[in-house]
């Protein structure tokens, strides 16, 4: 066995690694940028070494400065993680010339699954079904077009170097081929410093599953079930569950013994993840092979019960593996959730900053909450802005969901923007609760952005029970101030007025041991709780149903956040509550004659001029931010009046980039 | 006897009635309250006790001798907010559009003398046209008497004006001769002179939005401590602020018992200050958790944000605390700056509240704007306000304390009674890059030696201990233990006892 492993990665998965290398007792060495000099990672590992200047391309990516790090360390191993160095057959190579074991594939199984098209042609001879496409590079955009036309719309453009949604654009025309081919290959270029682009039919409703694979070096290689990983925005994967509400035993077989043939093929060893599309009639298609550990692998290691990093140190130390494919029983369900530093109410637009307050969920067997940051550090615009995955389970679905929507409600972050209502409210969502669940979902159910999930039901109901008792807490405790007159008296009435974001709700009010009645709308809510003024999470019971509230009190009232739904919450006396009717709403400022930057990033180009006459769609400026560059494009006809950037400036949110006549 | 009965019942009506249905009508349509329900949003429900119902004016020119109102323009009277005695003065926009006559100023008199009586703050909610021009003199005379004791209340009692409308011409005087000035955005102006007089004299088009609305006050020209956006969260956050303050300059701070634990321990604040000391950070953080419940009572949010004030309770009694913000123009101090803390650390010893003060601070600004400015006469006021002030004072260096702004941000030598540093705190003449390009300026073409020197510089005076040596920091605490420290440094000098050497009084830089 190792004595010390070196983790060529940051953040939640390198933290990951170290956790389970430290508890088969061997040593660890974290790897930082000048970014992360604070980060947990290094705080976690035994060891850590400084690898230059916080851009991963000058530090994280540079094989030089790990391979380095790796001989000032004496480690005898290197876990890459995903991400960054970890499918560089370049990298292994070096490692493996210095004699240092890579805790991953061999180099030529990463070669071979690497390049798209390769991976496409080696999928084929080994009998995995493949998407019908167009196996060669894409010279130029008419080629694009050309090919395109071949395959009909609509068609996937990628770059073969690709991943993670990063180089890949779905056209539906010409028009959009050609533009689409243009922005893959700059965003390829300058992502992977490889710009070729391939083209494949694109499946439309489409389900993403993914089979987990482990092989050793002995001949053992088995699947260890699927993953649905259907839930994404942007080609970005949101949330993630094992097993797949979708298939059938006779499809799950099929799909993994055809990974396992696949992973055979090209003399697998380690974990490793086989992607496949599958539509609306179980057919599955192969996608490609990702040749490292995926970030989504714990919800497969809540229900086998297998630690797969610990699987592949021990692989790639030579043992054998004892896991046989017929022991191999899937336990339960497991949902991933991925946090994100990103607005879901500004179109997710990134948000960097410190996390002045980030207090997880409690871990337990239900609950895992996988992360690299705590209170206090700091999501730059340098790496990846994941705060968490939050990962549940449960003995069936509808049970992890649940844990799930609970965990998500007690993740209290503050200081950054955060993506948690959005995933409360996706859990929560019909649809999803059904399991009819397609690549698309989030585009076609919010085809008009996020703004919060429904205000109704259980979630009203508990909004308006807390938001009772908390009010009623605070006020006492507001009268239990020093200096009173004597015989003051506070009075508390029976009827008030609840306003859930301006909409009011009457209620009568019963105070009981430990809690209210509160009557609305003909319907009684038992609220029970021992919160207490200037706890930010409320947490009891509404009806006997457990609730967890976030709180963050403002001067009218509370701000809550529960179950996807963030309001304003204010408790009035009906007097007050009339007052309050009388005062008046006031428009936000327009900025309808600004173009303002959704997010903070570099200008890329600005492609038009003052004076300008603009069609509606036209491409007015290209920011890039977290390595994407997002086109900015007229909402409407009109005419520049000015404009207030250039290429290269580092704009904040909400700059004005242009102003419209 | 029944008969009187009758009589009170109908005198009552006529002044609950204000100026009548439709003028009401016309104030609410302006989104504001009338003078009465604003006290009800104000007060504890049921504490208003009112007086001075059955006062009119005395006028009989001009037509007033037939418009005779119950209360003539203002309600005034006393009550409670959480129980705690308050008197109040509430002008009536609907009667004579709250016009200040003689008897008007009078009922403000009468409060306000009772209040100094009995050691209770005074609020006022200003909405008034200005002077009863029919009375003229009479009038004048009036306001003249209610700044008269607005200035003897001053450090006497706390008092505060909530401006809900106009308030202009020799109006403005009065509350800005009190303690805080708290305005309604897009429903209230304050000016000496209005925009129509302006024009006449200077040509220039204003509106009074511009010239003296929420937004101005709040933001270009401090003049206001406070802004919000209606009546209603006004009057909810000026009962939330009263929490806070004492009754008077006897009572001592109120006590509002927490949960919060006075040794909670903050583990994020050790990574608050950024490694490059030329990176901001955010001090409101440090406020907020440092304060019991994360309650921070923010003074001046929108003005001068490179010196952060405002309340909070530490084991729920009332601190006052001064921040320099390295977000805003790196922290250092300036005119406006200067004049926000000097103003509010007053206050504070008038009413002796403990004050707090965390310091990173790089300097003064410089510039011909701020030397033309005065900003050594307004740097001055802060200076001088810190090093009269008795109450207790604990100061924390989080980073910066560099030059004579060190001395001026409640040092040690400022009678400071407890100086505390992180470990990060760099207490120097200057920052090494500049202090090194003075001492070593014939060096000064040899770049590598000078940046060998500033990293000398550095090491020597970029850490808390030469000051420590000397006995002007008594400890290096951990940022994480901050709160548990403040809190017993404050339990420590609960029954500080400090006078300055008799005078009438002293001849701060005004």
């Amino acid at each position: 066995m190792f004595s010390k492993i070196l983790i060529a990665n940051r953040g939640e998965i390198a933290c990951r690694v170290i956790r389970t290398a430290r508890a088969m007792g061997i040593g660890t060495v974290a790897v930082f940028s000048e970014a992360d000099a604070n980060a947990l990672h290094v705080e976690e590992a035994d060891e850590a070494i400084a690898i230059g200047p916080a851009p991963a391309a000058e530090s994280y990516l540079v094989s030089e400065r790990i391979l380095d790090a790796v001989r000032r360390s004496g480690a005898d191993a290197v876990h890459p993680g995903y991400g960054f160095l970890s499918e560089n057959a370049a990298f292994a190579r070096a490692l493996a010339d210095r004699g240092v074991t890579f805790i991953g594939p061999p180099v030529g199984a990463i070669e071979a699954m690497g390049d798209k098209i390769a991976s496409k042609k080696l999928a084929l001879k080994a009998g995995v079904n493949s998407v019908p496409g167009h196996l060669e590079v894409l010279r130029d955009a008419d080629d694009a077009v050309r090919v395109a036309g071949q395959l009909g719309y609509p068609v996937m453009l990628k770059a073969s170097a690709g991943g993670g949604g990063k180089g890949m654009r779905v056209a539906f025309n010409e028009t959009e081929a050609r533009e689409g081919f243009t922005s893959a290959v700059n965003e390829a270029k300058s992502s992977f410093a490889d710009d070729r682009i391939f083209a494949e039919k694109f499946i439309e409703q489409p389900r993403h599953i993914e089979i987990q694979i482990l092989a050793d070096g002995h001949g053992n290689c088995i699947y260890l079930g699927e993953r649905e990983c259907s839930i994404q925005r942007r080609h970005q994967k949101v949330i993630e569950e094992a097993p797949s509400p979708f298939l059938d035993a006779v499809t799950r077989q099929a799909m993994g013994e055809q990974a396992v043939a696949l992973a055979r093929a090209v003399d697998y060893r380690s974990a490793g993840t086989v992607e496949f599309i599958v539509d609306k009639d179980r057919n599955f298609y192969f996608l490609e092979m990702n040749t490292r550990l995926q970030v989504e692998h714990p919800v497969t290691e809540m229900v086998y019960g297998v630690d797969l990093v610990e699987q592949m140190i021990r692989i790639a130390a030579g043992g054998a593996m004892t896991l046989r494919q017929d022991d191999l029983r899937a336990d339960g369900w497991a949902i991933e959730c991925r946090l994100y530093a990103e607005d879901p109410y500004r179109n997710f637009m990134p948000s960097i900053g410190r996390l002045a307050r980030c207090r997880p969920p409690a871990r337990t067997a239900a609950v895992r909450v996988d992360t690299g940051v705590i209170e206090g550090s700091e999501i730059t615009m340098y790496y990846d802005p994941m705060i968490a995955k939050l990962i549940t389970k449960g003995r069936d679905r509808a049970e992890a969901i649940a844990a799930m929507r609970a965990a998500l409600d007690s993740y209290y972050v503050r200081g950054i923007n955060h993506n948690m209502s959005f995933l409360s409210a996706l859990i929560s969502h019909p649809r999803f609760i059904e399991g009819r669940l397609t690549t698309a979902f989030i585009d076609e159910e919010y085809p008009d952005g996020f703004a919060g999930a429904p205000r109704e039901g259980p979630v009203l109901d508990a909004l308006v029970a807390a938001g009772v008792l908390m009010h009623w807490r605070k006020a006492q405790r507001e009268a239990s101030i020093s200096g009173q007159l004597a015989h003051h008296r506070p009075t508390f009435g029976a009827a008030w007025v609840v306003a859930v974001d301006g909409d009011n709700h009457a209620v009568g009010v019963e105070g009981v041991e430990d809690g209210f009645d509160v009557a609305l709308a003909g319907r009684l809510l038992a609220v029970r709780s021992y919160w207490r003024p200037g706890q930010r999470l409320f947490t009891g019971t509404v009806n006997g149903h457990h609730v967890t509230i976030q709180a963050d009190p403002e001067a009218a009232g509370f701000r809550l956040h529960h179950g996807g739904v963030g309001a304003l919450v204010t408790v009035r006396s009906p007097r007050a509550a009339e007052l309050a009717a009388l005062m008046p709403h006031k428009a936000p400022p327009d900025t309808s004659k600004y173009l303002l930057c959704p997010m903070p990033g570099l200008v890329v180009s600005l492609n038009v001029a003052a004076g300008d006459e603009v069609k509606v769609g036209q491409t007015l400026a290209v920011v890039e931010a977290m390595k994407m560059e997002n086109i900015l494009r007229a909402e409407r006809d009109g005419v520049i009046a000015a404009v207030n950037a250039a290429p290269g400036d580092s704009l904040a949110v909400d700059d004005v980039i242009l102003e419209f006549e | 006897m029944q008969e009187i009965l009758r009589q009170l019942e109908m005198k009552r009506a006529a002044a609950r009635a204000g100026g009548g249905e439709k003028r009401i009508q016309t104030q609410h349509a302006k989104g504001k309250l009338t003078a009465r329900e604003r006290l009800e949003l104000l007060l504890d429900s049921h504490s208003f006790e009112e007086y001075d119902m059955f006062v009119e004016h005395r006028c009989e020119d001009f037509g007033m001798a037939e418009q005779r109102i119950p209360g003539d323009g203002v309600v005034t009277g006393w009550g409670t907010i959480n129980g705690r005695l308050v008197f109040v003065f509430s002008q009536d926009f609907t009667v004579f559009g709250g016009s200040l006559s003689e008897a008007h100023a009078e009922k403000i008199c009468k409060i306000m003398d009772q209040a100094m009586k009995t050691g209770a703050p005074v609020i006022g909610l200003n909405d008034s046209g200005g002077a009863r021009i029919q009375e003229g003199v009479a009038s004048l005379g009036g306001y003249a008497e209610v700044f008269q004791r607005n200035v003897l209340a001053s450090g006497v009692v706390p008092q505060i004006s909530v401006i809900m409308g106009p308030c202009a011409g020799g109006a403005v005087y009065s509350p800005a001769m009190t303690d805080f000035i708290c305005m309604v955005r897009d429903s209230s102006y304050m000016y000496v002179t209005g925009p129509d007089v302006v024009k006449t004299v200077t040509q220039e088009e204003v509106t009074h939005e511009e010239l003296g609305g929420a937004s101005t006050h709040s933001r270009i020209s401090g003049v206001a401590d406070l802004a919000f956006e209606n009546d209603v969260e006004a009057l909810a956050q000026i009962r939330r602020l009263f929490d806070f303050l004492p009754l008077s300059n006897r009572s001592g701070v109120p006590l509002r018992p927490t949960d919060d634990p006075v040794d909670r321990v903050e583990d994020s604040l050790d990574t608050l200050v950024p490694a490059n000391p030329n990176k901001p950070y955010d001090i409101k953080e440090l406020l907020e958790k440092v304060v019991d419940d994360g309650d921070f009572y923010e003074i001046q949010p929108e003005f001068a944000g490179n010196i952060v004030i405002g309340f909070g309770r530490i084991d729920g009694a009332t601190v006052g605390f001064v921040a320099n913000q390295p977000m805003v123009l790196a922290g250092c101090l300036d005119i406006n700056s200067a004049r926000k803390g000097a103003r509010f650390v007053r206050f504070c010893d008038c009413f002796s509240i403990p004050i707090v003060t965390f310091v990173d601070v790089p300097g003064f600004l410089p510039g011909t704007a701020q030397e033309y400015g005065a900003i050594i006469m307004h740097g001055a006021k802060l200076l001088y306000a810190y090093a009269e002030a008795t109450v207790p004072k604990v100061t924390v260096i989080t980073r910066k304390a560099y030059g004579g702004a060190y001395d001026v941000m409640a040092s040690k030598h400022l009678r400071g009674d407890v100086n505390f540093a992180w470990p990060a705190a760099e207490i120097a003449v200057m920052g090494a890059k500049g202090a090194v390009e003075i001492i070593f300026r014939s060096e000064l073409d040899n770049p590598d030696r000078i940046e060998e020197l500033t990293r000398e510089y550095g090491e020597t005076f970029a850490n808390p201990f030469i000051a420590g040596k000397r006995g002007y920091i008594d400890d290096v605490i951990l940022p994480h233990s901050t709160r548990r420290r403040l809190a017993r440094a404050l339990t420590m000098l609960k029954n500080k006892k400090l006078d300055n050497p008799w005078k009438k009084h002293g001849n701060i830089p005004l």
